[in-house]
């Protein structure tokens, strides 16, 4: 039981690439954090760090109340989960999961005890004696899982467990690494690329870009305010619409609407805060749409549209864009279904509406 | 879809039979004459039947020797010809593993030199440097020795290579979850890296104990006295002679037996690797 605190954290590789530009941010005893970014955002390489097994170029990591900078993986008290699960293949289950324990001399008979718990929770018990090439992928998933509860170590960290699996299997696994997690309150940092996975699994989610943090709060926090236009468009699927919106050019976009902008600036609204109206306009945003492209789920429509303004207007300049310039996603509930071509009139109440500054890096509604 | 067509598998068969016995024949030929007397087989009609002769040829030859005085029994030189073998392929594996491992997974000054120095070795097989070598042994003291027959062999830098390959295949992921288990260098090298390296082991012995056990030069180089000699330069010294005939059917057998243990190793040793190829998965 711990908690870890990263202090003004860096990593500068020897050709003078920063990797980490200085982050900063604590997990509580207990609690679970996911980091999460798009790939090469630098949080593999900072759970890496906390791990051990990149060195910390300036900074400190402090686990349970003792700076590691300089101390070995073995003596920092973790166990980690592999992408690749990195299992022995030439070793049993059952030794793959006792080596750490002998080779820190735990006595035999607790051991044989420890591992046969961990089976036993993991559903992994009858297969102790098989070598993993013997074992799915998600029992192989389990058997790392159980390499690391085995320890019982002060801190869990996870490098993306799960993204080897196939998808049925991957929301299985989620589930139980949260159960397992809750059951044990051991701390957890755990690494995703998945928005998916980071807002089911986190207490605190840390989300990263460029080697510096973007945002760090509660999953629903962050998903009810992102702080930058990154967040925005990285947390929620499908991403948060992105409009740039002019003091000057505000009567045709917003239709009723008044919203004092400093100059330039970008406004969000996500997909499913987009309702399908009549011609009448209530307090809000009001867009009107060419209807380009439908995508059917089942449960829900996704509608992608041009706005019918859209001629003339400054193409959209939220970073990273995932969306073409003027194209807009409206969620609507499965059962409707705009013909392709028709035009619709989509609207947003105000208080569903986020507001950028227009480099995307602040919010200027609070 | 499967292929059937009688014509071209008869060929395709046909000419594999014929290249078999073009290899096999000679083979034959000598396990053949070494079952037979003196006299038949410098006859110049060899019979390519089997003789009667079987057991008092390899009776004479592993035990008693030619009726030459200075002749030694064939079952010394297999003596001498395995303990060099042998010698040669476990110390290559043993000197190659550690320098492949000190080369992959340390971090020392110099490393990339140190590699590349191994590697240069390469070009420079015992014929090459045979003067220098031979003058070192002889420093030594190790004329007429089996470290003397061993010692320069070992140095080559093929299996250094095979391991520095195989040990890059290694997932990093497994040094690094050795790390956060506890193991430090040796334990890692010994738990981990060891067992997933049976199979290349198994390889390198295979090939370095034929290539020591067909040594002909260095061999006949430093060997000075007749209890020293191995069975590959004893052969040729039976076929050397000045005033009488030589004794071919004690040759033959003697090269049968020759054969007969790196046969033995490539078999036992076939089944070990061939299983790591379809088990092994890092």
């Amino acid at each position: 039981m711990a908690n870890v605190v990263l202090r003004d954290v860096r990593k500068t590789y020897a050709g003078g690439v920063e990797a980490i530009k200085g982050i900063d941010f604590e997990v509580g005893d207990g609690q679970f954090c996911v980091l999460v970014g798009p790939s090469g955002c630098g949080k593999s390489t900072l759970l890496r760090m906390v791990a051990g097994l990149e060195t910390i170029t300036s900074g400190t990591i402090d686990i349970g109340g003792r700076v590691v900078n300089e101390i070995e993986p073995a003596d920092r008290d973790i166990a980690m989960v592999f992408q690749n699960y990195a299992l022995y293949p030439h070793m049993s289950v059952y030794n793959n999961m006792a080596y750490g324990l002998r080779n820190r001399g735990v006595p035999k008979p607790e051991i044989d005890a420890r591992v046969r718990e961990a089976a036993q929770i993991l559903e992994i018990a009858p297969m102790l004696e098989r070598k993993p090439r013997q074992l799915s992928g998600g029992q192989r998933q389990r058997v790392a899982m159980g390499r690391a509860i085995v320890r019982q170590p002060k801190v869990f960290l996870f490098d993306e467990p799960l993204s080897n699996l196939d998808a049925k299997l991957r929301i299985a696994m989620r589930v139980e690494i949260r159960k397992l997690q809750r059951r044990l309150k051991t701390t957890s940092i755990y690494v995703t690329h998945d928005q998916l996975e980071a807002m089911t699994l986190a207490d605190i989610l840390v989300v990263m870009n460029g080697g510096v943090v973007e945002q760090i709060g509660k999953p629903l926090d962050i998903y009810s305010k992102p702080a930058t236009t990154f967040v925005a468009s990285f947390i929620g699927a499908p991403p948060m619409n992105l409009l740039p919106v002019n003091s000057n050019g505000l009567g045709p976009l917003l239709g009723d609407l008044r919203i004092d902008v400093p100059g330039d600036a970008i406004l969000g609204v996500r997909p499913e805060d987009f309702a399908l109206t009549g011609p009448s306009t209530p307090a809000g945003l009001a867009l009107e749409l060419t209807v380009d492209a439908i995508e059917r789920v089942g449960a829900e429509t996704f509608v992608y549209g041009k706005r019918a303004q859209a001629e003339g207007t400054p193409a959209v300049s939220a970073k990273p864009g995932e969306l073409p310039p003027g194209e807009i996603i409206v969620r609507l509930p499965g059962d409707t279904a705009p013909a392709i071509g028709e035009r619709i009139r989509v609207t947003a109440a105000r208080d569903k509406l986020h507001l950028f500054a227009a480099d995307g890096r602040s919010r200027l509604d609070g | 879809m499967v292929e059937h067509r009688p014509l071209r598998d008869f060929l395709a068969y046909a000419i594999l039979i014929f290249g078999v016995f073009i290899v096999a024949f000679p083979v034959y030929l000598a396990v053949i004459a070494s079952t037979h007397d003196a006299a038949t087989v410098v006859t110049g009609n060899m019979p390519l039947s089997p003789g009667t002769h079987t057991l008092e040829n390899y009776y004479r030859a592993i035990f008693v020797g030619g009726s030459r005085a200075s002749r030694e029994p064939v079952g010394h030189m297999l003596m001498n010809s395995f303990i060099s073998a042998t010698g040669i392929a476990v110390g290559k594996i043993i000197i190659s593993i550690l320098s492949a491992f000190a080369v992959v997974y340390f971090r020392f000054p110099f490393r990339k030199t140190a590699f590349w120095i191994i590697f240069i070795t390469l070009m420079l097989p015992v014929e090459v440097r045979i003067y220098p070598t031979y003058k070192v042994v002889a420093d030594l003291h190790l004329l007429d020795t089996y470290a003397g027959l061993i010692l320069p062999l070992i140095a080559s830098a093929t299996g250094t290579l095979l391991f520095r390959q195989f040990f890059m295949t290694v997932p990093e992921e497994l040094l690094e979850a050795s790390k956060i288990d506890g193991a430090g260098p040796f334990r890692f090298f010994k738990d981990t890296l060891l067992p997933l390296s049976v199979t290349t082991i198994a390889a390198l012995f295979v090939i370095q104990f034929i290539y020591g056990w067909n040594q002909y030069l260095w061999p006949l180089l430093i060997t000075t006295q007749d209890s020293m000699q191995t069975i590959v330069t004893g052969i040729k010294k039976m076929l050397t002679t000045t005033d009488e005939l030589a004794e071919w059917q004690l040759a033959m057998a003697t090269a049968v037996l020759a054969m007969l243990p790196p046969v033995a190793v490539v078999i036992l040793m076939q089944r070990l690797f061939v299983r790591g190829l379809v088990e092994t998965e890092k």
